[in-house]
Formats: structure tokens, C-alpha cells, sequence
């Protein structure tokens, strides 16, 4: 469990990175917090000839709301989202969501940006990117591209980043103060990668639900986007019935379980059907 | 005495605190090398070639050896007297000779000079092996494992009294098949050796030695062809060994012999990957239990039958975990006739050895969830089953007429129909109890439950201690013991403090180290307060009466009337006033003259029978019905030790204990896939439990029943926390889910629990239809 041998490179600026990264094709890697590429190392599954360390680059951790936007920079750590800093909405969601990733001393080093190029099935960052739809800005010697959350996520650990591009930015929409979020997540132990998870988010007009977003994360090998379940919901009072069916939906909806040692299909269906339950209920009492 | 018994501060925490100890990675010599063992990617092959020569040739390498270059060296033995003749057959040599048996054992090993080039060359070795069908089924039918050893080497069976007439007689026979899942001590360092040829002293040295250096000492020589003084073992700080960790495996002979071979100094740092499938697994067990029971749930019989999964190999333990988990299944109740019959199996995985309480956490395991299942079946209260069933006061000495390691059992105290009476009264059981029934009744799946168990320890045979001190009456304590960090230093101390009347914190205790005393036996079996305690005890006291003789000579007082208190002898409080004299002074006196710079006892205490202590545990769970997820809300042990002599470290031994076994119980398992490819190989997937999944464990300690074997009247203290742990969660999850008696399988995962609460399910729309007329 000792990494294998690699050169080591600092950039200074995103334009550094990038063009390291043009310079060494797919013998380079990114180092952004080193929370999950440098277990991988050192169990040698990945042995980049060549780390580019992002960590240096001035001003790329922030969160910024731009309009309808919410920008985050690549660099920005788990643990900034725990602290307020954002209203609205989604600015309640992110400390409730963080806290679930991993231990302190790891959402310290862990990057937003980090776990979304990543990629784990179950990354909350993930899970949320792919429910809310947000837009990955990556960055390449030839210029940026704006990436949809729905093309972004390939399959586990494999996104739509090409060798030569670095992730910059992340765009969420700021939701608008009608809406209503909320997250659910079962794991065994705390800290541990979720199981199943999900991000729920409604916008209700004069007790109706008239937008609805579900997502979950941690079932599949890429989070998705439960149209099941967001159909089931328009047009629905905010009850508990009909989050049940919705929930319902979702998990009957799901076809391709990821299973492990930890969870089969059937276990992992029921964990659908309950955290998109209780992350619908988290939004309405919590949201 | 004023020491035993109190809570002092632990002396070996400044070091540990201030980070100037001494474990395996901080310790280096001039020159070293690193070695790097290459381990089997499969479960069972032949080796048909290992190429070495990329590895050889790569930078920073001095050699590679593989199977040919140690077939000289014979397999690992067993440790006298945990053996059984059949087991001889099925140790493990060092590297593997043709065959491969379980993923992880050692093909070949690299010695570099940097720890990463040494792994850098271990990527370049290929060994070609020809795929083997591998033995992953514990209970298959016997066949062939390796040529000449059938996959069942051996069997054991243990018990006393008419079985089959209790069973023909019995007014119910209960049976149920319970399963302990294979997991382990899993230390937060992990192993590690260090050997240096010191041509000085014409000697090989064995440092970061751990757990019982004397005895690995006599083991080693005789695997090295050296003369025993041409050995020495040296233990530095231990960063846990729970039975796992300073054990001889292939890795730390292959260390010494390359030390010596080379003579040069070899480092080894296991990775926690290997630690994983390397280390001695344990605890994995099935049994097929039957129990004779009368009307009132009082048991007439048991009969037992179990399959030990020893894995690939057998290793030093030898027998240890099935011989005890055979006669310790009947624990705190009477059982007047019982059979065990013990099938020791070999699978191509890991091999086992013991951990922590070893065949106790399983065995406590199978025996609560019979009386849980005895209490469902014949619709009595489960804590009135074990009532009635355990062993009375006035049958203490209680003796099981049988043998473990040639000595009778014999539970040597206790009176443990009160001390679960004292527990309930001190966790409020009753009011527990309401409360579960009040949260269920309002939907909820809380539970609770108490279990009881027995715990031993004590074990001898012997134990040397040599008190010596010098003419500034500073005193060391030499003994053949070691730490796993359960505060050895700090209790050998306030024993020798207490005997010789001085303050315990000037005390040096030296322990591990096999050139400062002949003999030793580690630490090992929770046996190091009751057996060096004792010895201490008895070489202090020879130097106190060296002291008081000397004394009565130089105040002119007979020695019945001088007392040791505080450094200082003098006239017994209370015998009038009179001149004293430092014992610093007195050692300097007695030693003028003599051509010794320090006063020495070396005493030896010897016993050949156990301490025997009752326990008992209290679990609170909420189970959540949709998740299957187990939450563990309230955990208390009380243990009856007969007498503590730090009860702050006897309460740490339970909280500690008690954690680990609630990974047991709910999150540790070494699970293995169909071809014997191992699934738990790094800490993403064996799960240990955080303090956020362990509530605050409450700690009853009882000096209600003191030891009759020994004379300072102490038991054993190391392993009754996790003893009880996995049989309190079982049963609390059934009490919560409703059905005692429920959980077949340890851990409960939410994937068996699922399977549990489903069949549940399943039934109860059975039912229902059943009873509506419709048919399924
Ligand atoms: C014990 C433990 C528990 C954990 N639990 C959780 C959990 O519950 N939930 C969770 O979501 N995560 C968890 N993690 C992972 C953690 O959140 C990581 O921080 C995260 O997955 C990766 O972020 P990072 O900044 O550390 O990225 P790194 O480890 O530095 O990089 C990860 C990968 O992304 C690439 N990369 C990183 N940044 C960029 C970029 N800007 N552009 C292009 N490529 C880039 C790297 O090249 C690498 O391939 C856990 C980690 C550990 C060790």
C-alpha cells in the first residue's frame, strides 16, 4: 500500500493545469483534496506518472450566487458547506447534506470538485448535481465546455471529462424560495458511503406541487434522476400519501440495482422506496 | 495494603501521549533492508513457476527468495499443549512449497532498500498458478484438502454425564443451528518485525516483538537452527494484539532468517490490506445444538455439535479456539449432562487463530440464543430460563467433570444468581423492560435483553518476577510478561507498591525483553494480572523482608514491630514512637559491602488452575423496520472480578471488549466469494465500528466473589466486555423484532435482518390469507 513512483507538478492557475494535462495525455491526474485518489494509489489501482496539484490555484474555492445561479468553484471543501453562508432553499440544504460526507478531517481535504470528477455512485455531491441538474464547466487547452449533469455521468468512477480537461466550476440553480429540500441517506456505520440516498426537491404554489425533482444516489452506478417518482408528485398536495406512492414509484422504477456485500437488489429497492420517502418528509419539515 | 484497589493514573501514558513511544514503524537500524512478501491472488493452485528476474533486476534490490530458497526451514509449529496430534499435518511453511491454499499466503519476498522500491519490484514478480477447485464450504461432506489430510483433520469431543438418557427422558428437546461470522482482532497497528544479527554479542535480535516473546523465542531458535542464546526478543510498544498480533507467521520468520542469512538488519511493516488477509482470522463457527429441557425450562442435557473453520492452515494456536469453545459452551448453568462434538475444518481461506475472548464471544453466542429460544418455545420469560439454570452459590466450587488442557474446570467463586440480581437492580431492568413494551406498543421495535456468561483466565502454569533495587531504593520489576496496552506496567506496579509499602509511580516494570529474564509466558489468555501479580507479590514481598530484617538491625527493633509506609520503615503505628530509617537506606546498607549494585528477588508463582468470574450483559437496540439498520442505545456489563486492583482498568478492559464485540455482533465479517477470493480486504469494506455507532457502555464492577486459587485472590479481566456482546445484540434484536430466539447469524447485517423481518412479513400474509380462506 505505497504508491507507485510518479512526478509531481504544482499548477498555479486553472490555463497551468489544463495545459500540464494536454502535455501528459492520460499519464496525468488532477490532485485535487487526495481523499479518494490517493487510497487508490496507494493500493496501486491507479498509478499516474504524473500528479498535477490544483490545490495552489488562487480563488478557486468559493460559492457564489450569479444570478439564478450558484456557482462553486472546484476547490471549494466539503467542510465550507456546512457552514451557512447561502439562503434560500438550497443554502439550508447543503450544511444537512455535508455533514454526511465521510469524517471531518476527510471533508477538510475533499473537494466538491473532487467528487464530482470521481464520480462514486454514492457521492452526495453527485446525487445532488444530477437531481438538481447542475452544469460542469470543464476547462482544456482549447477552451471551456458547459456540461449537463445528465451527459456528465457516465457509469461508476467514469464521467464525460476527457483526459485533457480539468472541472473548474459547478453550476446549481438557486432555487427559488417556493421550493422545498431535502435528504435522506442510509449507511451502516456514520461517515461510511451511503448505501442509497436521496435529494428531493419540490416547489410548491398554493399547496400544490408544481416542480419536483427526486434523485438517488448510491443504488445505481450512476445517481439518477426519478422520473417515476417527480410525475407521481405534480400536481399532488404535499402529503404523505402521496410521497409514499412517489417513493413507491421510484423504487419500482429502478431496474439495473448495483449490488455489493452490503446490499442487493431487493435491499437496496426497499432503501429507495424509504430514503425517498423520508428526504421528501425532510422537506417539508426540514426544508 | 492501600494500592490494590484504587484507580491510579496509568504509567505508560505519558509516553504514549507525548508520542515518544516506541512501535514497530519508529524503530530503524543502520542499513536495513525492507522486505515485501508477494501473497497468492488465489484461493488454491499449484505453483507451476515464479519469475523473479524483473524483480531482481529492479532498482534497490538485494534479493528475492521464493519457496526453494526456505525449503530447508520446516513448517511453523504449534504451541506445546495447544495441540492436536492431527493438526501437526496441516501447518504452513513459510513460503508456499508447490501449493497456494488461500489468497494471501506468502509466494515470495523482496528485500529493498526503501520500503517503496521493495513493493515497486513485488509488482514485477509473476508467479504462474495453475488453478485449483478451492474448499470454501464449511459443513460439505469430508474429502481430500491436501494429499494425506482430509478437509476434517480433526475432531474433538468433550462432555460428561448420561446425554442420550436425558434426551429420551426429556419433556422437550429444543434445537436451532447458530452461526458465528469469521472476523478478528484487528489491531490500528498492524504488524511488524524488525531483526538485527548483533555480531558483538554473537546473537540474532528480534525487535517489536509482541504478546508472548519467551515462548516465540523458544519457537523461533528451534525454526532457525540457533542455540537459545544465540536468540533474544525485544517488545516495544504494542498498538494492540487482541490474541492477533505477536503470533509466529510466515512473515516474522522470514524476517529473522533473512537477518540472519544476510546478516543484516530486515525491516517488515504489514499493510493493512495484507493485515486483512494475512493476520489470524477467527471465530467463524456453525453449531447444530439440541437441548433436553423439563417442563419448567430447567436443562437436562446438551448436545452440541460445531464446525470450526480453521481456514487453510493450522497455526500456533493449534486446537485452543474449538477445545475452548467445546468446554466453555455450557457457562454459568448447571447442564448436568453435555456432549460437544467439535469438527475442525480446513477451507482455502485465511487461516484462524484466537481473538479476544476466544471461543467465549462464540459459544456465549450459541448457549443465550438456546435459552432464548427455549424461553419462545415453552412461553416462559427468557430472563426466568436463565435463572433457573444457573449454577447456585452453595455449588460453588463448581466442578464440570471435564478437562481443558488436562485440568478439571473448576469455577473456582461466585455467587451468580446475586450478581444478576445486583445488575438488574443497577440498570433498572424493570423499568427498561416497561419502557420497550410501551415503545413497542406504539409501533416502535425497541428491545432489550440480558444474557449471562462465564469468563476465564488466570492461566499458568508459572510466572518469574525479579524485584531488584538499587541503593537509592529505586525499584524495577523484571518479568516475562508483555503489554497489549491493558496496563500492565500500572498494575504490577501498585502490586509491588503495595507490597513494599513505596509510591507505585517511581516503579520501573520491564516486560518483553528475553535478556532480562529466563522464563515468561506474555501475555496471553487474560492471565497477566492473576499469575505476575502474584509472582510480584511474592519476590516484593522477599525484598520487603530483606528491608525489615536490615532495618530491625539498625533501629533495634524486632521485626514484627516495623511497617513500611510511604518509603520509610519504622515502628507500627500505634507500638509507641521510634527512630525509622528511608528504605533507599536500608537497600544501601544491606547492599555495602556486597559486590552488587542492586538488591534482586526473582520469585516464581506457579498455579495450574483457572480463574473462573460471572458476567453478565443488559442490550438496548431499535430496530428500524424499514432499513433493517440496527441502532445499539444503552450497553452495560457487570462482571464480577472478585478483586480489582485498578478498577479504572478493569472498566477499560470492559468498554473496550464491549466495542469490539458490537462490530461482531453487527459489523465486522471477513467474507469470502464463491472461488474463495476474499471480499473484505480493506476498512470500505470491514466495517469497524466508531463511537458513533457504540452508545457509552456502563460498567458494574463486583469484588463480591474473590478467587480461591491464588493468593492475592485476583480473576481475570481482559475479555469479559466482549465475552457477552454478540449474544446481548442477538438477543436484544430479537426481543425488539419480537421473536427471541430470532437470530440465527452473527453479524446481523441489515441484509440479514431484512431476510428475518421479510420472512416475518411473509408469514404473518400467510397467516392472514390462511385464516380469510384464500389460498396462495
Ligand atoms: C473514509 C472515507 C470516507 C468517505 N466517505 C464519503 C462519503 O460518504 N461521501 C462522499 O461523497 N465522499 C466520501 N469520501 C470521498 C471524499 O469525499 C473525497 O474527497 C472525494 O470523493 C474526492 O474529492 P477530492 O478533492 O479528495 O479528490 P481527489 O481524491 O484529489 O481526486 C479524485 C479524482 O478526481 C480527479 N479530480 C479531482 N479534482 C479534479 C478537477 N478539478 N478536475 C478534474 N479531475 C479532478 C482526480 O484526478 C481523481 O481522479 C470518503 C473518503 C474517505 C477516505
Amino acid at each position: 500500500m505505497k504508491p507507485a513512483s510518479f512526478e509531481y507538478v504544482t499548477a498555479e492557475s486553472w490555463d497551468a493545469a489544463a495545459a500540464s494535462l494536454a502535455e501528459h495525455g492520460d499519464d496525468a491526474l488532477i490532485l485535487a483534496g487526495g481523499q479518494s485518489l490517493v487510497p487508490v494509489m496507494n493500493f496501486r489501482l491507479a498509478q499516474p506518472a504524473v500528479l498535477v496539484d490544483v490545490n495552489v490555484i488562487p480563488d478557486s474555492a468559493y460559492l457564489q450566487i450569479d444570478g439564478d445561479s450558484l456557482r462553486i468553484g472546484a476547490l471549494t471543501r466539503h467542510v465550507r458547506f456546512e457552514a451557512p453562508g447561502i439562503d434560500g432553499p438550497l443554502g439550508r440544504l447543503l450544511p444537512r447534506i455535508a455533514h454526511h460526507i465521510a469524517h471531518l478531517p476527510i471533508r477538510m481535504r475533499g473537494t466538491f470538485g473532487g467528487s464530482l470528477a470521481h464520480a462514486d455512485p454514492a457521492s452526495e455531491w453527485c446525487t445532488l448535481a444530477r437531481t438538481l441538474d447542475a452544469v460542469m464547466i470543464a476547462q482544456s487547452v482549447t477552451g471551456e465546455r458547459r456540461i449537463a449533469a445528465a451527459d456528465f455521468f457516465h457509469s461508476a468512477l467514469a464521467t464525460d471529462l476527457a483526459d485533457d480537461e480539468v472541472l473548474r466550476e459547478v453550476e446549481l440553480p438557486a432555487l427559488g424560495p417556493d421550493w422545498r429540500c431535502g435528504f435522506a441517506e442510509f449507511n451502516r456505520r456514520a461517515g461510511d458511503f451511503a448505501i442509497v440516498q436521496s435529494v428531493a426537491a419540490i416547489e410548491l404554489h398554493e399547496g400544490q406541487i408544481v416542480s419536483a425533482r427526486i434523485g438517488v444516489g448510491g443504488a445505481t452506478e450512476t445517481p439518477q434522476r426519478s422520473g417515476a417518482a417527480e410525475k407521481a408528485l405534480l400536481g399532488g398536495a404535499p402529503t404523505s400519501e402521496l410521497f409514499a406512492e412517489a417513493a413507491g414509484a421510484a423504487a419500482d422504477a429502478i431496474e439495473d440495482f448495483l449490488t455489493d456485500q452490503q446490499a442487493n437488489a431487493d435491499l437496496r429497492r426497499d432503501l429507495v422506496r424509504v430514503m425517498v420517502l423520508r428526504a421528501l418528509e425532510d422537506a417539508v419539515s426540514a426544508g | 495494603m492501600t494500592l490494590i484497589g484504587k484507580s491510579v493514573p496509568r504509567l505508560e501514558d505519558r509516553e504514549l501521549l507525548t508520542g515518544t513511544g516506541r512501535f514497530a514503524g519508529d524503530q530503524n537500524f543502520e542499513g536495513q533492508l525492507h522486505m515485501r512478501v508477494v501473497r497468492a491472488s488465489l484461493a488454491h493452485g499449484r505453483i507451476l513457476s515464479v519469475d523473479t528476474a524483473a524483480a531482481a533486476a529492479s532498482p534497490g534490490v538485494f534479493a528475492v527468495w521464493t519457496g526453494v530458497d526456505v525449503a530447508d526451514v520446516s513448517p511453523i509449529n504449534l504451541r506445546p499443549g495447544s495441540a492436536l496430534q492431527d493438526l501437526e499435518k496441516c501447518r504452513q511453511h513459510i513460503l508456499a512449497q508447490d501449493i497456494v491454499r488461500y489468497v494471501g499466503e506468502p509466494v515470495a519476498v523482496v528485500f529493498a532498500d526503501d520500503p517503496y522500491r521493495a513493493e515497486d519490484a513485488a509488482e514485477l514478480i509473476w508467479a504462474d498458478i495453475e488453478e485449483l477447485p478451492p474448499v470454501v464450504g464449511l459443513m460439505d461432506m469430508p474429502g481430500e484438502f491436501a494429499p494425506g489430510v482430509s478437509t476434517e483433520p480433526a475432531v474433538l469431543v468433550k462432555g460428561y454425564g448420561d446425554v442420550d438418557a436425558a434426551f429420551a427422558s426429556a419433556a422437550h428437546i429444543v434445537d436451532c443451528e447458530l452461526s458465528v461470522g469469521r472476523h478478528a482482532g484487528v489491531p490500528l497497528e498492524t504488524r511488524g518485525a524488525l531483526a538485527i544479527w548483533n555480531d558483538d554479542e554473537n546473537r540474532l535480535e528480534f525487535h517489536a516483538a509482541a504478546k508472548i516473546p519467551h515462548t516465540n523465542r523458544i519457537a523461533l531458535a528451534e525454526l532457525l537452527g540457533l542455540e537459545l542464546d544465540q536468540l533474544h526478543l525485544f517488545e516495544g510498544h504494542v498498538g494492540g494484539g487482541f490474541g492477533v498480533r505477536g503470533e509466529i507467521y510466515p512473515d516474522e520468520v522470514l524476517v529473522n532468517l533473512a537477518a540472519l542469512r544476510f546478516r543484516r538488519p530486515v525491516k517488515w511493516i504489514e499493510d493493512r490490506m495484507e493485515h486483512l488477509i494475512a493476520a489470524n482470522h477467527s471465530r467463524e463457527q456453525t453449531h447444530r445444538i439440541r437441548a433436553a429441557i423439563n417442563a419448567d425450562g430447567l436443562i437436562l442435557a446438551i448436545d452440541d455439535e460445531f464446525w470450526f473453520n480453521q481456514g487453510a492452515y493450522a497455526r500456533t494456536h493449534g486446537a485452543t479456539v474449538p477445545v475452548v469453545s467445546a468446554t466453555m459452551l455450557p457457562g454459568p448453568y448447571k447442564v448436568p449432562a453435555y456432549r460437544a462434538t467439535g469438527r475442525i475444518r480446513l477451507t482455502n481461506v485465511t487461516p484462524a487463530g484466537t481473538y479476544r475472548g476466544p471461543g467465549r464471544y462464540e459459544t456465549t453466542f450459541v448457549r443465550e440464543q438456546l435459552m432464548d429460544t427455549i424461553a419462545a418455545e415453552l412461553d416462559l420469560d427468557p430472563l426466568a430460563v436463565r435463572r433457573t439454570n444457573l449454577i447456585a452459590a452453595d455449588e460453588m466450587p463448581y466442578e464440570r467433570p471435564f478437562e481443558i488442557g488436562g485440568k478439571p474446570i473448576i469455577y473456582d467463586s461466585g455467587d451468580y444468581p446475586e450478581s444478576l440480581a445486583r445488575f438488574l437492580d443497577h440498570v433498572d431492568y424493570d423499568a427498561v423492560q416497561a419502557e420497550m413494551a410501551e415503545r413497542r406498543a406504539s409501533g416502535e421495535m425497541a428491545g432489550a435483553a440480558i444474557i449471562c456468561f462465564v469468563e476465564l483466565g488466570g492461566d499458568g502454569p508459572f510466572d518469574d518476577v525479579r524485584v531488584e533495587m538499587d541503593t537509592d531504593g529505586r525499584v524495577e520489576v523484571i518479568t516475562g510478561v508483555a503489554s497489549v496496552g491493558q496496563g500492565v506496567e500500572t498494575v504490577i506496579a501498585q502490586i509491588c507498591a503495595d507490597t513494599l509499602g513505596i509510591d507505585y509511580a517511581g516503579i520501573t516494570v520491564t516486560h518483553g525483553q528475553t535478556d532480562r529474564i529466563a522464563r515468561g509466558q506474555g501475555a496471553r489468555a487474560s492471565r497477566v494480572t492473576v499469575m505476575t501479580g502474584n509472582a510480584t507479590h511474592k519476590a516484593a514481598s522477599g525484598v520487603r523482608g530483606m528491608l525489615l530484617e536490615k532495618a530491625a538491625e539498625l533501629l533495634q527493633s524486632p521485626v514484627e514491630t516495623l511497617e513500611i509506609s510511604d518509603g520509610v520503615i519504622g515502628i507500627v503505628e500505634g507500638l509507641g514512637e521510634g527512630p525509622s530509617v528511608t528504605v533507599a537506606a536500608a537497600a544501601a546498607e544491606i547492599l555495602r559491602g556486597q559486590n552488587a549494585p542492586r538488591i534482586a528477588v526473582e520469585e516464581s508463582f506457579e498455579n495450574d488452575r483457572a480463574t473462573y468470574s460471572f458476567g453478565a450483559q443488559l442490550a438496548v437496540v431499535v430496530v428500524d423496520p424499514l432499513t433493517a439498520g440496527v441502532t445499539v442505545e444503552r450497553f452495560a456489563v457487570v462482571y464480577d472480578i472478585g478483586r480489582a486492583v485498578n478498577p479504572m482498568l478493569v472498566e477499560g478492559q470492559l468498554v473496550g471488549g464491549a466495542v469490539q464485540g458490537i462490530g461482531g455482533a453487527l459489523f465486522e465479517e471477513f467474507l469470502y466469494d464463491e472461488t474463495g477470493q476474499p471480499l473484505s480486504v480493506s476498512f470500505a469494506d470491514y466495517l469497524m465500528p466508531t463511537a458513533a455507532e457504540v452508545p457509552d457502555v456502563e460498567c458494574l464492577v463486583l469484588e463480591d466473589s474473590p478467587s480461591t486459587t491464588n493468593p492475592l485472590t485476583l480473576k481475570s479481566g481482559g475479555d469479559p466486555g466482549i465475552t457477552g456482546a454478540g449474544a446481548a445484540i442477538a438477543a436484544a434484536i430479537g426481543d425488539a423484532i419480537g421473536r427471541p430466539g430470532a437470530i440465527k447469524r452473527l453479524p446481523v447485517t441489515p441484509l440479514r435482518l431484512r431476510a428475518i423481518l421479510r420472512g416475518d412479513a411473509d408469514r404473518k400474509q400467510e397467516k392472514n390469507n390462511a385464516e380469510n380462506g384464500v389460498s396462495t
